[in-house]
Parts: C-alpha cells; structure tokens; sequence
C-alpha cells in the first residue's frame, strides 16, 4: 500500500466528512475549496469560507428543528450550496439522501418517502413544485429549502425557506458570540464514524431503486485509499458535472475532495460543461464511455469541416499517436524518431486538440459504467491523457478494481484496488468486500440478504473472468448471459457493445435467449447520422423519419455485417450473429422506462412494449405498424405511431475449426 | 400545466387606446378600437388572421400612427411618435419573425438593447476606457442577468443565426429585457415551438412579471397558453374589437366562438 506517499500523508485527518472539512479550514484555510460560474465569472470559495457557510447553514437548520439521524433530501445539480447542504446535515448527524434531478415526481416521491425525510433542499422552482406537488404522499416531510429564489416569491413561506434565510438564521447566534460555533465543532468533533454518512438510492436498473447505506468511517477510508492509490493531492482540481446522487460524484469529487482538500468546481449549467470544462482544466476527470464518445464524434465532425491542411496534419500525427502515443504514454521504450515526431505532434494536433476538449492538465482519467469502444479508448490514451477503467458500485462506495497507470488496455477494468477482496463464484458471478462496502439496504433486509453472500462477500450481479496477470474482465450481467434454441451461448451485452461501437448506433438492444436466433433493435445516433445525411443532401425532419430512410438501413446494414464477422472469428460467440435487425421509430428515453437514468437499457421492459416488434424480429416479415405511448419532461403523455422495416442480416461464416480441414 | 394562479393585477392604467382607427389606402386595418392595459397585468390580445392584431401593436409601438383615436400612455396623451420614442419612454418589443443580428452573439444582441441606456461619450467609447468601461461592466451585468435568467448561458458566445428558433425568441425576449421596460409587447412569443419550449416561454413571461413588475401585452394563437398566463384578454376581428374581458368570459362568448368557428348561413 502506498499510505507512506507524500500525498497521503498530506490527506486531511478525521473519520467522517465534516471532521475533514474542519481540518481543511484549519490546515489550508486559504486554498480554494469550491468554484462556481455564475453570470459569466468564476467565483472561488476558500475552505474558510466553505466552513462558515456550513456553519451558518448547520445552525439554522438546526434552529428549524433538524435532528440527529433525521434524513434530509437534496434535489438538484451541482450547485455549491447543494454540497453545503450535505457537509451541514453530516455535521449535525443528519443522514443527507440525494435525489437525481431529472426524476419525475413519482420517482421522487418514492426516495423521499422510502428514506422518510424530513427535510428537502432544492435547487429551484422546479424541484420545489415537484416536492409541493407529492406533498400528501410524505407525511413525514417538514420543512422545504430552496436555492434559487426565482419564481417562489409568492408561495406560501409557512414551511419553505430561501437558503439565504436559513443561513441567516444561523448567522443571527454566530453573532451573539463564539458559543454556536464552538458547539456546533464540539458536535462534529463527537460525531462517530460507524453513524450513517449517506443513504444513495441505486439507479433502479433492475427494478425499484433501493437505498444504499454507507457509513461515515468506511466511506472516508475507501477515499483515503484511492486519492493515495492515484497520488491525488490538494493541488488537483476537478469539475463536478456528474448526478449529484450518483455515487461517482459523491465519490470522486465530494468524498477524495474533502480527504484531499481539492478545488471542486461546479459548472455554470448542465449545458455549459464543455466550455465550463475548457476553463477550469481539471486535473482528475472522470466520464462513462458515451461521453468520450460524444468527444471524439465532435472532433471527427470539425475536422471534417476544417480546411485540407488541418486535416492533413490531424491525419498524419494521428496516426504517429496510434503507433507510439500509448507506448509514449505508459513509459515504455520507443525510438528518438518516433518520440520527435510524436512530441512536434503535441504541439500541431495534440495539444490544442486537448485543450479544446479541456483535457490540457489531466493527470488521472477514468471511464467506467460500460464497456468502452478499443478505438474510442485508444484514442483518448494516443493524445497522452491518462484514461483508465475502473469497476465499481454504489454498494462499494465505487472502487473495486481499478487500472494501474502504465498496465491498461480496453477491455479489462484492472485488478482487485487495496484493501479489495475479490473472487469469481462457480457460477462466474464477481464477488467481493471492501473497505468502502455498504451496511445494508434502507429498510430491505431481504434485499440486504439477497445482495450477500453467507459469508459476507457482496454479489455485483456481473459475470466476469480474471486474465492471467489479474486484471478482471466484465463480460455481461450475470443473469442475462443466455442460450439460444440449440445451446450456444448468447451474451446480449456483449454483442450491444461491440454495435454501439459503431458511431452510427447509439443504443442497441438484442434478444436470442431461448430463441432460434439473435435479432437486434438500434437506435441510430442523431448527431453522427444527421452530419452523414447533410453531407449527402439527404433532408430529414425529426429522428422517426431518418431512421426509417433506406440509406440509414443500408450503412447500419454493413455495421451489423461487420459484427457478425468478428463475432465469426470468436469461437465462443460465433453463434450470436445477428440474422435479424430493425431501426426503432424513436429513441429510447428513461422518462418512458426504457433506460435507466444512468442510461442503461432495461432489456425486458423494452421487450414487453415493443413486443409487436419482436414477433415481427422473429416472425419473418418485412415491416411492422407499432403505435407508442411516450410521457414528455412535463409528465404528459402522447403517442407515436410508425411502421418499422424489419432487415435481414448478412451473416459471415464461420472458419472451419482446424480439425474439421483436416 | 404547472402554473400557479396569476394574481389578477388591480393596478391603474398604463395604457390606454381609445377609439383607433388605422388605415392602409382603402382597407381599414382596426375600425375604432379601445380597450386598456394596466400596470402589472399580462393582457392576451386574440382574433383569427388578419384581424388587426399585429397592426395594433405596431400602433402602440409608435410604427404605425392611427388615422383618429387617442392614445394614453402614463396619463399623457400621445402624439405622433417614432418607435425610438416609444423605446425610450419604455416599451420594448419582440416580433413575430425574430429580428436580431444573426452575425451577432447573444451577449451582443442582448447589449445592443442597452444602447439606450449608454450614457458615455463617442471618444471614451471609442478608446473604452475610463467612464465607458465602467459603463460596460455594469451593462454586462445587467445582461449576464438576463442570461442567467433566461437560462442561456450555453450560447452566450455563439452567433445567433446558429441557433435553433425556439432559442432566437428567447434572446430576442432577452434583448426586449435588457431594455427594462416597462410595457413589453410580445408578437406571438410561442410561433413555431414545440410543447416544452412554449411551456418554458409561459414561466418565462410569468416570471418576468414577478421579477421585474413588468406589463406584458401579448399577441398569441395557442389558446391553452393564453387562457392559462393572461389576466384580461381582449378578441378582434376584422379590426373591430368583439369582446374584451377575463380568459373565462372571453372563452363562453358567443361572438368569439363564432369568429373563430365561423357561422352556419
């Protein structure tokens, strides 16, 4: 373990996250804490200045009778108060339960009352009217905060409180003398490390989502060993722009910032990040595979657009990158002509690439969540951006396993991380402890049950094998590794992943379990297909019309034959061609439960609703009339109707075995 | 829709047309309308095509100037005026085909509606220095304001003639806003828009009132938002008023019903 490295040493003392936040107050009072964009200008927060607005904030929620073990909603984006507001209810041995912005009502009402709180802090008008509007569902609710004031003015203020106003409250004893903030230390200082720190509620990929509770002690431990495991220090900086209530930014950014005391910087808006994240440079940057790949498919379009000289150069010191940037990269040996023309490329195409993107300082990248493209991912490790997989869950407060700088490759997520320990059960389910690991499932101890082993190891639901020097490799969802009709093998993930590496396939969903054979249903990505249809004068007017046009039907054609012929040289997979494909009328959205709110595909869900489609899949013919009830953002619902061309697949022979040649 | 009840102002008048008459040759755009605005309300005017809806802002406005009528602006009848009148004694407007500088970015656009609040002169602008960067920075924080408000800070810098429609009429309503006015006449603010966006135009002009105490009049076709955002609505057709009064009264009326429907001979 490297707990004797500088940068460990320099980690922030204490067991739980308000005992860190103190002792970042204290020892780098002037370090910057939190930034945030806010009409156009970056304004930073120091960590004395972080502590007070905690402080202020923790004694008016006091005053308005918040207690101990009391759980309090946080409802919103990244906003620098929202991440106050977790500090001060931790502070005060409240459990803080965020809640992802974008749930729909019903969603959010289920979290608030299955965590019964209390409280709910939101950022906005929005969020407020979605809490306001499920009032009679939560009994239990006493008291709502809002951020931002705008549209609010005229509600009835009896229950619901600005911000400003209840830190003002807290301010009002701060004032009367050093008592309040003596106390309120004093009640951080007994604050205990085995109390629960958080309850985040899973993203409901297979079913109702449940709250995973994670206790203080354990959640800054796993912290403190993955800041050291990546040397993280107080001179990184990240960009908070993942989910709030997502355990990634929990993790990554609020839990290694406080142990760390990192600068965490909040974007502008959702819609800002690229250029939020262009002017911040993050150091330590994290994002699922489908953000890299949006990057990359953005590069690709404006290099299309630029001039014959830039793209002239883009081509010839990429492919330079391709050969020598990962060896470059991972401090393997490489020849003087190489590494001269690899470093006039970081100053042609590399560098500015980068810093376009943002990407100028990265130190430590990680992507996980899916399994990432071998081009897309290469790609990103040529330019010399230190991109690595990691595997983890909410139920392990994240790391599991994670890529050693210098040992990475595509399609492996590294082996067990300190402190892991991980094992393969007969039945090739992933198993492991860890440092981080949650206490159980609120208010589910069946469910609790269910998720252990009987001697303690968590089941991750994923089937995985260890490669010979450790590393683990995902290969799908445990119980959905299937067989076909005659008893191959049918790995639907597998098979998705390997189209959607394809930029023309955004979503891609394949059944074959129990049938004669694989048939697949895509969806087409509207940015790739929409450039490649106004680059070939082909007019469109919404997403249902172009994926139905029969030159979308003849590119996502050859797509799917390249597939099955990889899949062809796999001896394993062989059977998983696809004889069938259709292109759906409509994207699949996770207000109308098609995905999760992380953006996974519910497979079966999927299945039952389109299930016209699937006789048609399997039926044999050639189109198939499907009328679809879709729910807008505001919760209304409408219907579209389509007929969709079912395709037949060409399917690559597979290579005689050697025995059989003979 | 998840609006909450609009307080029905009981403010005074703010504006006042009585009798107009507006002619163009021999067609007769308004015949004789009045009807009045008061401050703090949103006030729907309706009818079918062509019923004088657009001319009658125009002639708010000060573009077009009304044959006979008189027209009462905060307390003071008003004479022949030029829409750079109308704008400097607090009317703002946007307009029915967006009209901002497509070269231009938001942020400009949405500054060029403080040009008439810039008081420095040519030579400190020229060398924008001394009082004229003082001035700028405090314009730029008025626009950053509307930015933030109309929750475009993602386009800030790109040129508008990039951006989607329903986005142009939302800087368009930014640089009608960065006038601060004090009555904003909005020719079909929702044209062309999807439901969400039209759903984010109405929290839009209802929060401009709440937080600016701003006086809207708006002409608008889609009758589920004017019946849900406005106070008072006002019906023409064929340049002649048929009723003026609450959504609800204006919705049972028989005329309107009729000048929408048509009528059976």
């Amino acid at each position: 373990m490297t707990a004797a490295s500088p940068a460990a040493q320099n980690q922030a003392k204490g067991d739980t996250f308000p005992k860190l936040l103190l002792d970042n107050a204290a020892t780098r009072p002037d370090r910057p804490a939190m930034r945030e964009k806010d009409l156009g200008i970056w304004r930073t927060w120091t960590w004395a200045e972080v502590k007070d607005e905690v402080m202020r904030f923790a004694l008016g929620l006091e005053q308005l009778g918040l207690k101990e073990g009391e759980t309090v909603a946080i409802i919103g984006g990244n906003k620098p108060r929202l991440y106050w507001t977790f500090m001060a209810a931790q502070s005060l041995g409240a459990i803080p339960v965020p809640v992802y912005a974008d749930a729909i009502a019903e969603e959010l009402a289920f979290v608030l009352d299955n965590a019964d709180c209390a409280f709910a802090v939101c950022q906005d008008q929005e969020q407020v009217d979605k809490v306001l509007g499920e009032q009679e569902k939560l009994p239990k609710l006493r008291v709502a905060i809002y951020d931002e004031q705008r549209g609010l003015r005229d509600y009835d203020h009896t229950h619901l409180h600005a911000f400003t106003t209840v830190q003002e409250m807290g301010a009002a004893l701060t004032h009367e003398g050093p008592d309040a903030a003596k106390r309120w230390e004093d009640k951080i200082a007994a604050g205990s490390p085995d109390a629960p720190s958080t309850i985040l509620y899973t993203s409901g990929t297979t079913g109702q989502s449940k709250g995973v509770i994670l206790r203080a002690g354990r959640a800054v431990q796993a912290a403190r060993d993955t800041a050291a495991f990546d040397h993280l220090s107080d001179a990184d900086e990240v960009l908070a722009y993942l989910p709030l209530a997502w355990v990634g930014d929990h993790y990554l950014n609020y839990a290694q910032g406080l142990v760390c005391g990192f600068c965490m910087a909040c974007p502008e808006g959702s819609d800002t990040v690229p250029h939020d994240l262009r002017e911040i440079g993050p150091t330590f940057y994290f994002a699922p595979p489908r953000v890299f790949e949006g990057l990359l498919t953005n590069v690709t379009i404006r290099m299309e657009d630029a001039g014959a000289i830039k793209r002239w150069l883009f081509k010839k010191y990429m492919a330079v990158a391709k050969e020598h940037g990962e060896a470059i990269l991972d401090g393997k040996p490489v020849g003087s002509g190489a590494r001269l023309s690899y470093w006039l490329g970081e100053r042609l195409i590399y560098g500015p690439v980068k810093n376009v993107l943002g990407f100028s300082r990265i130190r430590v990248a990680y992507t996980a969540g899916e399994a990432i493209g071998p081009d897309l991912f290469s790609f990103f490790r040529s330019l010399g951006i230190n991109l690595k997989q990691l595997y983890g869950q909410t139920e392990a407060f994240l790391y599991v396993t994670a890529q050693k700088d210098g040992e990475v490759r595509p399609d492996t997520v590294g082996p067990a991380m300190p402190g892991v320990d991980l094992k393969i059960a007969d039945n090739g389910e992933v198993l492991f402890k860890s440092p981080g690991m949650f206490v159980e499932y609120h208010k589910a101890p069946e469910k609790t049950a269910e998720a252990l082993t009987e001697d303690g190891y968590i089941k991750t639901g994923d089937a995985g094998i260890f490669e010979a020097d450790g590393q683990l490799k995902i290969i799908d969802r445990a119980k959905d590794v299937g067989k076909l009709e005659d008893g191959r093998l049918f790995a639907p993930k597998y098979l998705e992943n390997k189209l959607k590496f394809f930029p023309e396939i955004r979503e891609a969903v394949t059944y074959g379990h129990d049938r004669p054979f694989v048939a697949a249903m895509l969806n087409i990505d509207l940015a790739a297909v929409g450039n490649w249809a106004e680059r070939n004068n082909i007019a469109y007017a919404s997403y249902q019309e172009l994926a139905q046009h029969p030159r979308v039907a003849e590119i996502i054609r050859e797509s799917v034959a390249a597939t099955n012929k990889a899949l062809a040289d796999e001896p394993m997979m062989a059977g998983m061609q696809i004889k069938r494909f259709l292109v759906l009328h409509k994207e699949l959205d996770a207000d109308d439960g098609e995905l999760t709110r992380t953006q996974k595909v519910r497979r079966s869900f999927v299945a039952d609703r389109y299930a016209p489609l699937i006789d048609a899949l399997y039926g044999g013919a050639e189109d198939c009339f499907v009328r679809t009830e879709v729910t807008f953002e505001d919760g209304r619902r409408g219907f579209i109707e389509a007929t969709v061309k079912v395709h037949d697949a060409e399917t690559a022979p597979v290579p005689a075995m050697a025995e059989a040649a003979e | 829709m998840n609006m909450h009840a609009a307080p029905v102002a009981a403010g005074e008048t703010l504006l006042s047309v009585e009798d107009v008459t507006l002619s163009f040759g021999g067609v007769k755009a308004i015949r004789g309308v009045s009807f009045d605005i008061r401050k703090g309300e949103i006030r729907a005017i309706i009818g079918p095509n062509g019923a004088g809806k657009t001319s009658m802002l125009n002639v708010i406005n000060g573009f077009y100037h009304p044959q006979g009528g008189v027209i009462t602006y905060k307390g003071a009848p008003r004479s022949r005026m030029k829409p750079h009148d109308a704008a400097a004694t607090g009317i703002a407007r946007t307009f029915q085909n967006v009209a901002l500088f497509k070269g231009m970015t938001t942020l400009d656009n949405i500054m060029s509606g403080r040009t008439l609040q810039m008081k420095t002169n040519f030579f400190w602008q020229l060398i924008r220095g001394g009082p004229a960067l003082r001035e700028e920075v405090e314009h730029r924080k008025r626009v950053e304001d509307i930015i933030d408000f109309l929750e475009i800070e993602a386009i800030r810098k790109t040129p508008v003639g990039r951006l989607p429609y329903g986005l142009q009429k939302r800087v368009e309503l930014g640089r009608a806003l960065a006038m601060e006015p004090e009555l904003l006449l909005l020719d079909e603010p929702m044209a062309g828009m999807n439901l969400e966006e039209k759903e984010d135009m109405c929290r839009y002009i209802l929060d401009v009132r709440e937080e600016f105490g701003t006086t809207i009049a708006l002409i608008e076709h889609d009758m589920g938002v004017v019946m849900d955002i406005s106070d008072r609505v006002v019906v023409l057709n064929y340049g002649e008023k048929i009723a003026d009064g609450t959504p609800e009264t204006v919705q049972a009326d028989q005329d309107v019903i009729d000048a929408y429907l048509g009528v059976p001979h």
